[in-house]
């Protein structure tokens, strides 16, 4: 199916919760409520002339502080019926949750725990909601476009700061002194 | 009260699984020499068999995808080799295509195609020696290992002719290469092609028809071609499950669809279908494709300058695209998106070890012993540089 019958498949299905359309970017994309994303997976997993079985990527968004949006984009594709498509949700900057698809597409499991630690959007009903590639006490999502870096992470300062302190380096650099030992 | 301090020294260690009865939880790695890396498995066990397996990522996370954000799109190139050091061309050459796309360029003089599909292909046998190599130490055959590193140091001998660099190249650009190949180069990939194919079968004779190697490893780790599409592995993992998909063939970029070879998958010969022997042999007569394809390329090579069309100014207009590649490990993708700026917005690389890895427990039907959880993750061929990034 061309991106454009995919749109109007999902339209006729969801009316009012598919809120817009890229018909001419690299990739087309179809905007949806975040509230709806579940139900737009399943319909686009199970409906026969659709059958996407295979979620490509999933993507933590921050759409910069202007917007003051995250976002997460599901790229979609079909192993039988050779089609793709690109899904969007927006969710607000605090407090963001999107329904999980990982019942859907298994790799989404993973995928939106990496979303949810670096952009720290909530995943509603995920089986196992835990941050994947940071410490779980790290404080913070580094991928915010405001992301400041904490200062102590267990007692070691993390952000850099120059040079470590001379203290007892002039042990090495006996070359810089006038009288070498 | 026991049980309760047991639980609690549980908890200090970050152990998520709930125990029950005389379950022992074990700790593999993070330092284990056939975890490939630095992954800690937290494995459930009841006497010898496994009952779940519990990765922990992220120890060599390098915030690949932050960094990305602070360069311009060339700069990301040598952070994209580091993801998976062991074929970096192969991320390179998924790194440009998508910038590729992003920009819209197409037209690019053929020299540059061949050596992009002649480099891609060199880097999958580097990669496949590596992976079926390490495959045989985990499990204890220590000779094919010395014999996969041998023939893969000739081809990390031609990387460096042509790049000045063993692992980490920096070779592939946008719109170009950073030089183009040596006068003789292609000569010389013949004479390691002549020289590889009968190492193969050299091979196949040591290991991969070996009676201990096949009953070791012919019925355990069973993934079944549903559970492999729904957790969106690709590549040898994906065929060896017996489903012939190929992104070369399927979504062919750059110019594959030039070429002849095949897509190898697994039938359970041996045993059950998508076993760890499946997907091992998947890689071995993937290389002998690769060779094919190298011949093909040699053979049409054609002369010119490869960098004619290289764009002088990278800066994509608005927009996002996201573009996915056969590297050695299975599908992986990039997805970019620019505002605008010589800096990407936002660079998400989409990693096939880390949906590899992440459908471990499905790989467990009820019988997996832990001698076989090494055996079942060394399968998979996973780089844990990119699984954390």
């Amino acid at each position: 199916m061309t991106p454009e019958a995919i749109h109007g498949a999902l339209q006729q299905r969801f009316g009012q919760a598919v809120t817009a359309f890229e018909a001419d970017a690299i990739d087309p994309t179809v905007t949806v409520e975040a509230s709806a994303i579940h139900d737009v997976g399943a319909f686009l997993r199970s409906e026969p002339g659709l059958l996407f079985d295979s979620l490509m990527c999933l993507s933590g968004m921050d759409y910069g502080e202007e917007t003051s949006s995250l976002g997460v984009v599901y790229h979609l594709h079909s192993t039988s019926l050779r089609h793709t498509i690109t899904l969007r949700v927006e969710v607000p900057r605090q407090d963001g949750v999107v329904p999980t698809v990982c019942d859907i597409w298994r790799t989404a499991e993973w995928h939106e725990r990496e979303a949810f630690d670096l952009f720290g959007m909530r995943f509603d009903r995920h089986p196992d909601h835990r941050r994947i590639l940071l410490p779980d006490d790290w404080e913070g999502h580094p991928l915010l476009k405001d992301y400041q870096v904490q200062e102590f992470y267990q007692g070691i300062r993390v952000p850099y700061e120059g040079d470590p302190p001379e203290i007892g380096m002039d042990v090495y650099r006996f070359q810089d002194r006038e009288d070498p030992v | 009260m026991c049980a309760m301090a047991r639980q609690t020294a549980g908890d200090e260690l970050g152990i998520s699984y709930e125990r029950q009865g005389d379950d022992l939880v074990l700790q593999m790695g993070p330092q284990h020499p056939s975890t490939h890396g630095v992954l800690r498995l937290e494995i459930v066990t009841d006497g010898e068999l496994v009952k779940h397996i519990t990765p922990h990522l992220g120890y060599l996370h390098r915030c690949f995808e932050k960094h990305a954000e602070a360069m311009t799109y060339p700069q990301v190139i040598p952070y994209a080799d580091r993801m998976d050091y062991l074929s970096a061309m192969n991320q390179e050459l998924a790194y440009v295509l998508a910038v590729e796309k992003l920009m819209g360029l197409k037209a690019f003089p053929d020299r540059l195609e061949y050596i992009r599909v002649l480099m891609a292909e060199l880097q999958r046998i580097a990669s496949h020696l590596l992976a079926i190599g390490t495959y045989g130490l985990d499990i204890g055959a220590m000779t094919p290992f010395f014999w996969c590193f041998r023939d893969r140091e000739k081809i990390l001998d031609l990387f460096e002719w042509v790049s000045g660099a063993r692992l980490l190249y920096n070779y592939l650009w946008v719109g170009g290469v950073a030089h183009d190949l040596p006068a003789g180069y292609t000569d010389r990939v013949m004479e390691f092609v002549a020289y590889f194919e009968p190492r193969v079968q050299e091979l196949n004779s040591l290991l991969s028809s070996n009676k201990i190697f096949i009953e070791r490893v012919a019925s355990i780790g069973i993934l079944t071609a549903e559970d492999a599409i729904s957790y969106g592995i690709g590549g040898p993992n994906l065929r060896g499950s017996g489903v012939k998909w190929d992104l070369r063939k399927e979504e062919p970029y750059g110019i594959y669809e030039r070429f002849d070879f095949d897509v190898p998958v697994g039938t359970g010969e041996f045993g059950v279908l998508g076993s760890a022997w499946d997907r091992y042999i998947v890689r071995v007569r993937e290389m002998l494709e690769s060779l094919k394809i190298i011949r093909q390329v040699v053979d049409q090579m054609p002369g010119g300058d490869p960098n004619e069309a290289m764009p002088r100014r990278i800066r994509p207009a608005k927009g996002e695209a996201y573009l996915r590649t056969e590297s050695p490990r299975g599908e992986l993708g990039f997805y970019l998106v620019s505002d605008g700026t010589e800096k990407p917005f936002r660079c998400k690389a989409r990693s096939p070890c880390f949906t590899a890895i992440s459908a471990l427990n499905a790989m467990n039907h009820g019988g997996l012993l832990i001698a076989d959880a090494v055996a079942v993750v060394g399968s998979l061929d996973i780089v844990l540089g990119e699984i954390d990034r």
